[in-house]
C-alpha cells in the first residue's frame, strides 16, 4: 500500500505543522525524508560526482550522527557505527536512480538492520520449558508475560504463570488478574516466601500438571542493586530457564547499554523483548542493546492490551529508528483490513508515477478502517515528528474536511484535477461548506504530492505493494554490484 | 522524614561513577582546546542531557569563555555549573502555592514511570505534615493498580477511594472529591491516572476529562498536575513532556528511579525546552525515599561533588 507514502506527505506541507513556536527547529526533524533532506543540502555544496568522496562522506556523518543520538543509540555506538558506514560509503558508486543523500541512507539503513540481527526465536525444548522474564522497574515485565504466555497458547502451547514479584505492592495480584482474563493459570504464593523458593514449586508444580511452558515473572531492579540481583541468579540457578528474557522500555536512553550487560553478566540473557514501542520513542537503545550483549531481539510490545505482542523485524525497527516509520508493520496490518483488489490497483497507479484524487480519496477510506488517525501516525514516515506539532484529534479533523472537499467534487474533477477553475471551485467550496481558500490549499498540496509520487525513488514506489510479512527490506529494482551487498 | 531519605547527590553517585565524573576529569587544570568540546559534548550526551540542550549549552559555554577571554577548563566547569543550576532554577516554582482548604494534585505519566508509588510516597510526605489524604483511585484499567494503591493508602493512613475495574475514571474524581468535601474533610485528594502513552489521544482526552471534572468541584483544582519521568528515559522524555503539557497543562515534574545509573538528564533539557520545573524526586522504592528537588544539590551531584555539598535536610 504504497499509497501511504504519498499521503503521509499530505500533512507535511500542510501549514499545521510547521512549528511556529521554533521555525528553525533543526534538531526536532530527524526523520528520514529530513535526513535524506538534510544530506541533501549537504551535498548541494559538495560534489556532484558519481562516487561519494571522503569529504562527502565526512561531512554527512554529521548529520548520520546527530539522527541516530536523538534516537538514543548509545554514544560509543554510533561512534563505531559511523565509522562502519563511512568505510562503506567512501568510493561507493552512487546507484541509479539514487542521488548521494539517499545513498548514503540506504547505506545507513541496511546496516542498521544488519546491526539489529535476525530476530530471534523462543526455543521451546524443556519439559516444560522455563522463562524467566527480567528487566528494570516499571519495563513493562508483568504485562509482558501475559502477552507472552497468551501468544504461546495460541501457538498450541499449555503454559503456566509464576508470580515471583513479591516485592511491588499488588503484583502479584496484577499476574493472578491477567491469568484470569486470560484463562491461564497463575502460580502464587502470596508475598509470604522469597521468590527463589516460590520459583521452584512452580517449576514443581507445573511438571506436575503437564504444562509446557512455565513463564516466571520477577520484580523489576535496578541492576547496580546487588542484593536483588543475586536474588535473580538464585532464581535463575533454582529453576534452569531455558529462556532468560530481558524486557525493555524502548524510551531508555544512554544507559540502556549498561543496565542490560549488568543484567546479562549476571544472568546471561538468551533474548530481548522491547515494550511500549506503540509510543513516539525512536527505540534506539534496541541497537545498543544489541550491540553490546549480541542477545538477539525477540518481541516487540506495541500496545496495552493483550494480544499487542508482535514478532520482532529488524527492517521494521531500522525504519523507525531512522524516523522512516513503521511502514511495514503499518503495511501489514493495512493488508489485513484493506481492501486488497483495490490496493494493488493503487499500488499498480502508483508505480507509473499517477496520482489523482480518486486515489487520495481511495487512500483515505482504506486508512479511515485502521481506526483513528491518531493510532496510526506513529507508523507512518516522519509522521512521529509531525505529533509533535500538532494534537491528533486535529488530524482526524483535517481528514473530514478534506474528504468534503473532494466529496463535493464531479467524478471528472478527481480524475484530471487540471480541470478545476475558479468557478468550479466556488461549487466545491459551497458543496462542502468549506471556503474556496480551503480548497486552493488542498488543490496544491495535492499537486505536491502528486510531483512527489512522481519523484519517488522507484525503491520505495514499488516493492512495497508486492511485500508480504516481514522478511528484508524493500527490494531494489537493480542488482548490487560486485562487493557491495554484504 | 527527609533527613533519612538518600539525599540528590547520594543518589547521583553512581552517575557520577559512570558518567559525570569524568566530566570531572575533562575539567582538569588544563587549557582548552579542541578535543575538550567534543569530549563535553559526548558527555553530556551520554548523560541523557539531550542533543539540542547539549548543543545549546556549548555553544553558550564557547561565547562565554570568548566573551571574557578565558582558556582554563576549571573556568568553563564553574560556568557551566552555573549555567546548569540557571537553567533548572529559572524553571522552579512552588509545591501548591498559597495553599487552600482543600488541595487537589494530578498524577500523570507514561506506563511504568511510577505513578503509583510517586502517590504512595507523596502522600507519606503529606502525612508527615499533618494533612488529611484521600487517594482517588482513577487508573480503572491496569489489572491491580486499585488493590496497589490500596497497599501504599495502608501504609500512609490515606483513603483509597476507588470503583471497579474498568468502570469510568471520573466517576472516581467525582467521588473522592465528594468523600473529601463530605463526612471525611480531606485537606489533599491526590488522582492516580492509568499509564497512557502520549501519542494515544483517547487516552490523552480522558485526561482533560478528568482534569474537568476537578475543575467543576473543587475552584481552580487541580492545583497541580505532575508528570512523573522515570530517569532512565531516553529523548522521549521530551515529547512526553511537551504533549502532556499542552492537553494536561503540567505545573511540574516528578522525577522517579533517580537510585538507578543514569540520572535523568533530561531534567535539564525539559527545564530548558519547556521550562517545567521539577518539582520531587524519587530515590528508592521505600516510601521515604522522596524528595523536593534541588537544583544546586542535583548539579553539584552530576559534577561528583557530593562532599562538598551539604545534604539539604528540608521539612524534618
Amino acid at each position: 500500500m504504497s499509497g501511504f507514502y504519498a499521503f503521509s506527505r499530505f500533512p507535511l506541507r500542510s501549514s499545521l505543522c510547521y512549528d511556529v513556536e521554533n521555525p528553525g527547529e533543526k534538531w526536532q526533524s530527524n526523520m528520514f525524508e529530513d535526513l535524506t533532506e538534510k544530506l541533501q543540502a549537504t551535498f548541494q555544496r559538495l560534489s556532484q560526482k558519481g562516487r561519494l568522496t571522503e569529504e562527502d562522506v565526512d561531512v554527512a556523518m554529521r548529520d548520520v550522527k546527530l539522527a541516530l543520538l536523538e534516537a538514543d543509540v548509545n554514544f560509543k555506538v554510533v561512534r563505531d557505527f559511523v565509522k562502519v558506514v563511512k568505510e562503506r560509503a567512501i568510493g561507493a558508486e552512487i546507484l541509479k536512480n539514487l542521488n548521494p543523500a539517499q545513498m548514503v541512507v540506504k547505506i545507513v539503513n541496511e546496516e542498521l538492520v544488519r546491526l539489529l540481527g535476525e530476530p530471534g526465536r523462543l526455543t521451546l525444548s524443556g519439559k516444560p520449558t522455563v522463562i524467566m522474564m527480567v528487566g528494570l522497574q516499571g519495563s513493562g515485565k508483568t504485562t509482558t508475560t501475559g502477552k507472552l504466555a497468551r501468544w504461546l497458547r495460541s501457538q498450541g502451547h499449555r503454559p503456566m504463570l509464576a508470580a515471583c514479584d513479591t516485592y511491588r505492592p499488588a503484583a502479584v495480584k496484577q499476574l493472578e488478574v491477567l491469568g484470569q482474563q486470560l484463562n491461564i493459570k497463575v502460580y502464587s504464593e502470596g508475598v509470604g516466601p522469597n521468590p527463589p523458593e516460590i520459583a521452584e514449586r512452580a517449576l514443581e508444580e507445573a511438571r506436575r500438571n503437564g504444562h509446557d511452558i512455565l513463564i516466571v515473572d520477577t520484580a523489576g531492579r535496578l541492576n547496580i542493586d546487588e542484593q536483588m540481583m543475586e536474588e535473580l541468579q538464585e532464581v535463575k540457578r533454582r529453576i534452569q530457564p531455558h529462556e532468560v528474557i530481558f524486557v525493555a522500555d524502548a524510551m531508555t536512553g544512554q544507559e540502556a547499554v549498561n543496565v542490560a550487560k549488568d543484567f546479562n553478566a549476571r544472568v546471561e540473557l538468551t533474548g530481548v523483548i522491547f515494550t511500549k514501542v506503540d509510543g513516539d520513542a525512536r527505540g534506539g537503545a534496541a541497537i545498543s542493546i544489541r550491540e553490546v550483549t549480541g542477545v538477539p531481539i525477540k518481541f516487540l510490545g506495541v500496545g496495552e492490551k493483550l494480544d499487542a505482542l508482535e514478532p520482532f523485524h529488524p527492517d521494521r525497527l531500522a525504519g523507525r529508528i531512522l524516523g522512516m516509520g513503521d511502514i511495514l508493520s503499518l503495511i501489514e496490518k493495512a493488508e489485513a483490513t484493506f481492501d486488497k483488489d483495490e490496493a494493488e490497483k493503487m499500488g499498480a497507479r502508483l508505480e507509473q508515477g499517477e496520482f489523482d484524487f480518486e486515489d487520495f480519496l481511495a487512500a483515505m477510506g482504506q486508512m479511515k478502517k485502521l481506526g483513528p488517525i491518531s493510532k496510526l501516525m506513529g507508523m507512518l514516515p516522519g509522521m512521529g515528528d509531525i505529533q509533535k506539532q500538532i494534537e491528533p484529534g486535529m488530524m482526524d479533523n483535517q481528514m473530514t474536511i478534506i474528504e468534503a472537499i473532494i466529496s463535493s467534487m464531479t467524478s471528472k474533477e478527481r480524475r484530471n484535477p487540471k480541470m478545476i477553475n475558479g468557478s468550479r471551485k466556488k461549487r466545491i467550496a459551497r458543496g462542502s461548506g468549506r471556503t474556496v481558500q480551503e480548497v486552493n490549499d488542498l488543490i496544491r498540496q495535492f499537486r505536491e504530492m502528486q510531483k512527489m509520487v512522481k519523484q519517488m525513488p522507484a525503491f520505495l514506489r514499488g516493492g512495497m505493494t508486492k511485500r508480504k510479512g516481514g522478511g528484508s527490506g524493500p527490494k531494489l529494482p537493480f542488482d548490487l554490484p560486485p562487493g557491495f551487498g554484504l | 522524614m527527609f533527613g533519612r531519605a538518600k539525599s540528590i547527590a547520594d543518589s547521583l553517585k553512581k552517575t557520577r561513577d559512570s558518567v559525570f565524573n569524568q566530566i570531572g576529569d575533562l575539567f582538569g587544570p588544563s587549557d582548552i582546546d579542541d578535543a575538550f568540546w567534543e569530549d563535553l559534548e559526548e558527555l553530556l550526551i551520554r548523560g541523557d542531557v539531550g542533543v539540542k540542550t547539549t548543543v545549546d549549552l556549548i555553544a553558550w559555554l564557547q561565547q562565554q569563555m570568548d566573551q571574557r577571554g578565558l582558556r582554563r577548563s576549571e573556568q568553563a566547569r564553574d560556568l557551566l555549573k552555573q549555567r546548569m543550576i540557571e537553567i533548572l532554577e529559572k524553571a522552579e516554582s512552588e509545591y501548591l502555592p498559597g495553599r487552600r482548604l482543600l488541595n487537589v494534585v494530578l498524577i500523570v505519566g507514561v506506563n511504568g514511570s511510577g505513578k503509583t508509588t510517586s502517590i504512595g510516597k507523596l502522600s507519606a510526605m503529606h502525612r508527615e505534615k499533618g494533612d488529611k489524604i484521600i487517594i482517588a483511585a482513577a487508573d480503572t484499567f491496569r489489572a491491580a493498580a486499585v488493590e496497589q494503591l490500596k497497599i501504599w493508602g495502608e501504609r500512609t493512613g490515606a483513603d483509597v477511594i476507588a470503583q471497579s475495574s474498568g468502570s469510568d475514571p471520573g466517576a472516581v474524581v467525582f467521588d473522592a472529591l465528594q468523600a473529601a468535601f463530605g463526612r471525611r474533610e480531606a485537606s489533599v485528594v491526590i488522582i492516580d491516572t492509568a499509564g497512557r502513552l502520549q501519542t494515544q489521544f483517547n487516552l490523552m482526552a480522558e485526561l482533560s476529562k478528568i482534569k474537568g471534572v476537578a475543575e467543576k468541584q473543587v475552584h481552580n483544582a487541580p492545583h497541580e498536575v505532575l508528570l512523573t519521568l522515570d530517569a532512565t528515559s531516553g529523548q522521549n522524555a521530551l515529547s512526553q513532556a511537551r504533549h502532556f503539557k499542552n492537553i494536561a497543562d503540567l505545573t511540574g515534574v516528578i522525577l522517579t528511579k533517580l537510585d538507578g545509573a543514569s540520572k535523568g538528564g533530561m531534567a535539564l533539557a525539559i527545564a530548558h525546552e519547556y521550562g517545567l520545573p521539577i518539582k520531587f524526586v524519587g530515590t528508592g522504592e521505600k516510601v521515604d525515599d522522596f524528595r523536593p528537588f534541588v537544583a544546586r544539590e542535583y548539579v553539584a551531584g552530576l559534577f561528583g561533588e557530593v562532599g562538598a555539598t551539604p545534604v539539604s535536610t528540608s521539612k524534618t
